[in-house]
């Protein structure tokens, strides 16, 4: 029995919460070896880490807001399928994602458990994330426009939505290593607010 | 009978036919589902029944869109959406389009300050401002933070985001490519609410066939694809089609059937002819009983009422036997005097069931029993000439009487299956009854799942716990649900609750509204305040200058009515938990129990008494689980109560009517063996028995009781010659009965075929039972 017929409305940041921080998430994830191209060669190094810790600190720039907002907290990946993201500072949070199943959970809120395959928008997202990653640049294609510039110890790489459900979250995404290391991840909108996530290596490197 | 008396039977008779057509020809019919609503009992049962028939739940209709792939299913979804919301036969569709969020998240956001919970005095106090400012602002650092600034400059205090987070733990529909889909993702499923009441069935059938027409003509519809549909309103077009199918196709067969048999050993239309009178009349009586009673007649009722051809031709039959020979007339009046009372003592105590349905039965087959035997005792014999000349049965007659004499002698056999019918009974013990309430619906197997299935992807598959109560306008009914919510939320802090759902979530009564009004302050005060709160915050107060103009815009907005929901799914909301009666409003507020694997998950009674402290009139805490369990082990009760009182009945008036007490147990053992056999196989065959059953079984006892008087008498006082041809008619009057119930029995309503098979097997069983227990050798009783 229905009682109460389902709203249609969500929180504005539902189910987006996952994206960005999927984005750091599954760049430390393994991916498949690709060769050829310079970006696959990069793909390749990413690809041969198998856990990974790291601390992140992620400066959040909002116009209305006078100083950007600071937040810290640690990025794991266990093999195979495992991520988390602990928010630490200033609010608590913990993101898990297993597989397709996303878990948030915050203090004194109930948890939210996500399929990430009901969210088609995030999938797609999530998809191209890694496409990049296994080296599917052809599946990336039809969701971006790339651009991969610098050496391979310090490369940038810079994706540009080419689909409206994700240009209007965002207008790219610039990406910086070294290496198979992530240094940085920004994320920047078409109103100037923007995001940079620094991560530093604790972990073992593979 | 003298000339004159006869006219005057005659007279009357038809006089009484003429009477009923009339009346018949007045009467509603009606096969809705009302007849399998059990009258309920208690307060809390009429609660889940009003919700039917008042609610938005009889005007639910849940689509479900299959085939295809998916962009072509949320192409067809949206089309098919736009086109029912433009027929203006719906109060409103819902597939989860964005269009709809869209309307959903303007009134959310537009009337915040009416809407949240949060908005107290203290709310909008330097230091309440500030501490929710804050809150907001950590909120913002981090992924979301960025589309989470786009509420901030408006929003600042967050109560879009508080007001939304009330729904926090419902759960929504999965969706693919901006639609709901089912949770496989292979359907794309919408909901419709049909702007006539759900009791209204005509305009749900006509709803219901503009869906299926409308999607027939998308422009875009893909090959294969195809729409299905299910809800109460579905389910009741759906059955008063199949009853009204049925119920003609049923009664035409068991007419046949009979013809047929009469046709066979009377070879005379003539007397065909005759031999159906008592049936006809008895089905116009009874029609005419059920009618003047309850104002109205179920179609099933005339389903079952097939089942009364069986019975009745029986005494035509008898009859015909009468006239054939020396059968001492008031001997033979008297046995079939016994047998309609024990019918009747077997139907009676289905008049006393809380069913509807079988009420009707009872009645229409009484006083079609008792118009029948009437007709049979009194207008026959004016229209029957005394001495009948019937064609000649003695060869069968003897082959019969052989064959009954060589079964005679396995009197052990009755016994021995009864006995090992009970120790099946007694191996299923614990599986003997279907505790399913749904398996008494006239509504098929492959229906109710393909309901299941739509009801899991579309919303709260298991919910059991709600809060109810009436009030009697809207406002006090809103103001009810608030009380109610403020007591609920205690329970939420304290974890006893998961959490709850309340129409005043979306439609806050008038007085809170003017209350969170009132707590805003005015232009000057708010300036002021918000300066104070900003101090120490990375946020300018120039910035905020949208906050400060909606507040005063809050302030002196309209107050919220149902209308201004138009077009949202909300307004659904309110629908379904805010209930317009007759007289009266009933808020239903569903209960989450927390989670923390406590078993019930729910203390009702802890709740209850909470709630109790509200002042608010007959609330109540229902466990939705509790209550049907309940309601079927109070009709199990009920129908088990009924039918030990129908068999002592019977059989007390066997042990009047004999004075016997060794002749009544040749009576009553074949049928006790009968009903142990049936029972036997059903649970056998991994049937579990439901009330139903059981009523049939108290049947093949009041039917079987028939076979067993006349078989038991049959030796008494009569010729050998008399006696087969006694036999014979009685195998003829039990084909006819065991034919036409097991016509019911090939029904596809579970309901007619539950019956159906139970007295169609009972009755072959009691008339062989009879047959080798109760019959008494011609030699033996001639002496």
């Amino acid at each position: 029995m229905i009682f109460g017929s389902p709203l249609t409305v969500r929180r504005p940041d539902f189910p987006y919460t996952v994206s960005t921080v999927l984005l750091a998430l599954l760049l430390v994830t393994p991916v498949a070896c690709a060769s050829g191209s310079q970006l696959a060669q990069l793909m390749g190094l990413l690809a041969q880490r198998r856990s990974d810790k790291a601390t992140f600190v992620e400066k959040t720039y909002i116009g209305i807001i006078e100083h950007p907002l600071i937040s810290t907290g640690d990025l794991s990946y266990i093999a195979p399928d495992r991520l988390e993201k602990r928010t630490l500072t200033p609010k608590p949070e913990l993101l898990a994602l297993r597989g397709n199943v996303l878990t948030i959970k915050r203090p004194g809120k109930h948890q939210i458990t996500v399929s990430l395959e009901g969210h088609p928008e995030v999938a797609a997202f999530i998809d191209s994330i890694r496409g990049t990653l296994a080296g599917n640049l052809s599946a990336l294609k039809t969701y971006y426009a790339l651009r991969l510039t610098g050496p391979m110890g310090d490369w940038q790489l810079v994706l540009t939505p080419k689909q409206r459900k994700l240009s209007h979250i965002f207008s790219h995404i610039r990406i910086s290593g070294s290496h198979a290391y992530i240094r940085t991840i920004e994320l920047e909108q078409h109103n100037g607010d923007h995001s940079v996530m620094v991560i530093t290596q604790t972990g073992p490197g593979r | 009978m003298k000339p004159g008396w006869q006219r005057l039977v005659l007279g009357l008779w038809l006089t009484l036919l003429v009477a009923c057509a009339l009346i018949i020809a007045r009467t509603r019919f009606v096969s809705d589902l009302s007849a399998f609503m059990p009258k309920a009992p208690s307060a809390r049962q009429k609660l889940l029944v009003d919700q039917f028939r008042y609610g938005i739940i009889g005007r639910l209709i849940m689509i479900g869109i299959e085939g295809g792939n998916a962009p072509g299913r949320a192409r067809m979804s949206r089309e098919l959406a736009g086109r029912l919301r433009r027929s203006g036969l719906f109060l409103g569709v819902l597939n989860g389009d964005s269009a709809t969020e869209r309307r959903d998240r303007r009134y959310f956001f537009d009337n915040r300050y009416l809407l949240s919970p949060d908005i107290t005095p203290e709310r909008f106090t330097a230091r309440g401002l500030h501490a929710a400012i804050k809150n907001s602002i950590d909120a913002l650092s981090g992924d979301t933070g960025l589309l989470l600034a786009r509420l901030f400059a408006r929003d600042p205090t967050g109560e879009t985001l508080r007001l939304l987070d009330q729904f926090d733990g419902s759960s929504q529909p999965r969706r693919l490519d901006g639609v709901w889909a089912s949770r496989s993702g292979k359907w794309a499923v919408l909901l419709a609410y049909t702007q006539a009441p759900g009791t209204a069935i005509g305009a749900q059938a006509r709803a219901i066939s503009y869906i299926r027409k409308t999607f027939g003509q998308l422009p875009h519809r893909q090959a294969g694809s195809r729409v299905v549909m299910s809800g109460t309103s579905v389910f009741a077009v759906r059955s008063r089609n199949t009853i009204q199918g049925q119920v003609t196709r049923l009664a035409s067969a068991s007419l046949l059937l009979v013809t047929f048999l009469l046709l066979l050993v009377y070879r005379s239309p003539r007397l065909l002819g005759i031999g159906l009178l008592p049936v006809l009349s008895g089905a116009l009586v009874g029609i005419t009983a059920v009618s003047l009673h309850f104002g109205q007649v179920h179609g099933l009722t005339l389903g079952f009422g097939t089942t009364l051809i069986g019975e009745a031709v029986d005494y035509s039959i008898y009859f015909y036997l009468q006239r054939t020979g020396h059968l001492n007339p008031s001997y033979f009046w008297r046995t079939i005097w016994l047998g309609v009372a024990t019918s009747i003592a077997g139907f009676a105590p289905l008049l006393f069931s809380d069913f509807p349905g079988l009420a009707q039965l009872g009645v229409y087959s009484i006083s079609g029993l008792i118009a029948a035997v009437l007709v049979t005792r009194y207008v026959l014999p004016v229209l029957v000439p005394r001495q009948l000349k019937l064609r000649d049965l003695s060869r069968p007659g003897l082959v019969l009487d052989q064959a009954l004499d060589f079964i005679t002698r396995f009197r052990w056999l009755p016994p021995l299956l009864a006995l090992a019918s009970i120790g099946v009974v007694f191996a299923h013990s614990a599986r003997i009854w279907n505790r399913n309430l749904s398996a008494l619906s006239p509504i098929s197997k492959a229906d109710q799942r393909l309901d299941q299935r739509l009801r899991n992807d579309l919303g709260a598959p298991d919910l059991r716990y709600m809060v109810a109560f009436s009030a009697p306008n809207r406002e006090l009914a809103l103001q009810g649900a608030e009380k109610a919510g403020g007591v609920l939320r205690g329970l939420v802090h304290r974890q006893l609750l998961g959490g709850f759902n309340s129409p005043a979530f979306v439609l806050p009564s008038r007085a809170q509204q003017r209350a969170r009004q009132a707590a805003i302050p005015d232009a000057r005060l708010a300036r002021l305040r918000l300066r104070q709160a900003l101090a120490g915050l990375p946020v300018k107060f120039h910035s905020l200058h949208g906050f400060l103009s909606d507040l005063q815009a809050a302030r002196k907005q309209k107050l919220l009515s149902r209308a201004d929901l138009d077009g949202t799914s909300a307004a659904l909301l309110v629908d379904s938990l805010l209930i317009r009666r007759n007289r009266d409003y009933l808020v239903l507020m569903p209960l989450r129990p927390s989670d923390t694997g406590a078993r019930p998950p729910l203390n009702v009674n802890y709740v209850q008494s909470v709630l109790k402290t509200t002042g608010l009139k007959n609330i109540v805490v229902i466990d939705l689980l509790k209550e049907s369990t309940d309601l079927f082990r109070n009709y199990r009760n009920e129908a088990l109560m009924l039918s030990e009182v129908g068999c002592l009945v019977i059989v007390g008036l066997l042990l009047a009517a004999l004075k016997s007490a060794a002749r009544t147990l040749r009576v009553v053992a074949p049928l006790a063996c009968a009903v142990a056999c049936v029972a036997g196989i059903l649970l056998g065959n991994g049937i579990r028995l439901t009330i139903l059953h059981l009523v049939g079984l108290l049947l093949v006892v009041a039917i079987g009781s028939n076979y067993a008087l006349f078989f038991e008498g049959g030796g008494q006082s009569v010729t050998a010659d008399e006696r087969r041809r006694m036999q014979i008619s009685l195998v003829v009057a039990n084909l006819a009965t065991v034919g036409s119930f097991a016509i019911l029995g090939f029904s596809s309503i579970p309901v007619l075929s539950d019956i159906g098979t139970t007295v169609s097997l009972g009755a072959l069983f009691s008339l062989l039972f009879s047959a080798i227990l109760s019959r008494r050798k011609a030699g033996i009783s001639d002496t």
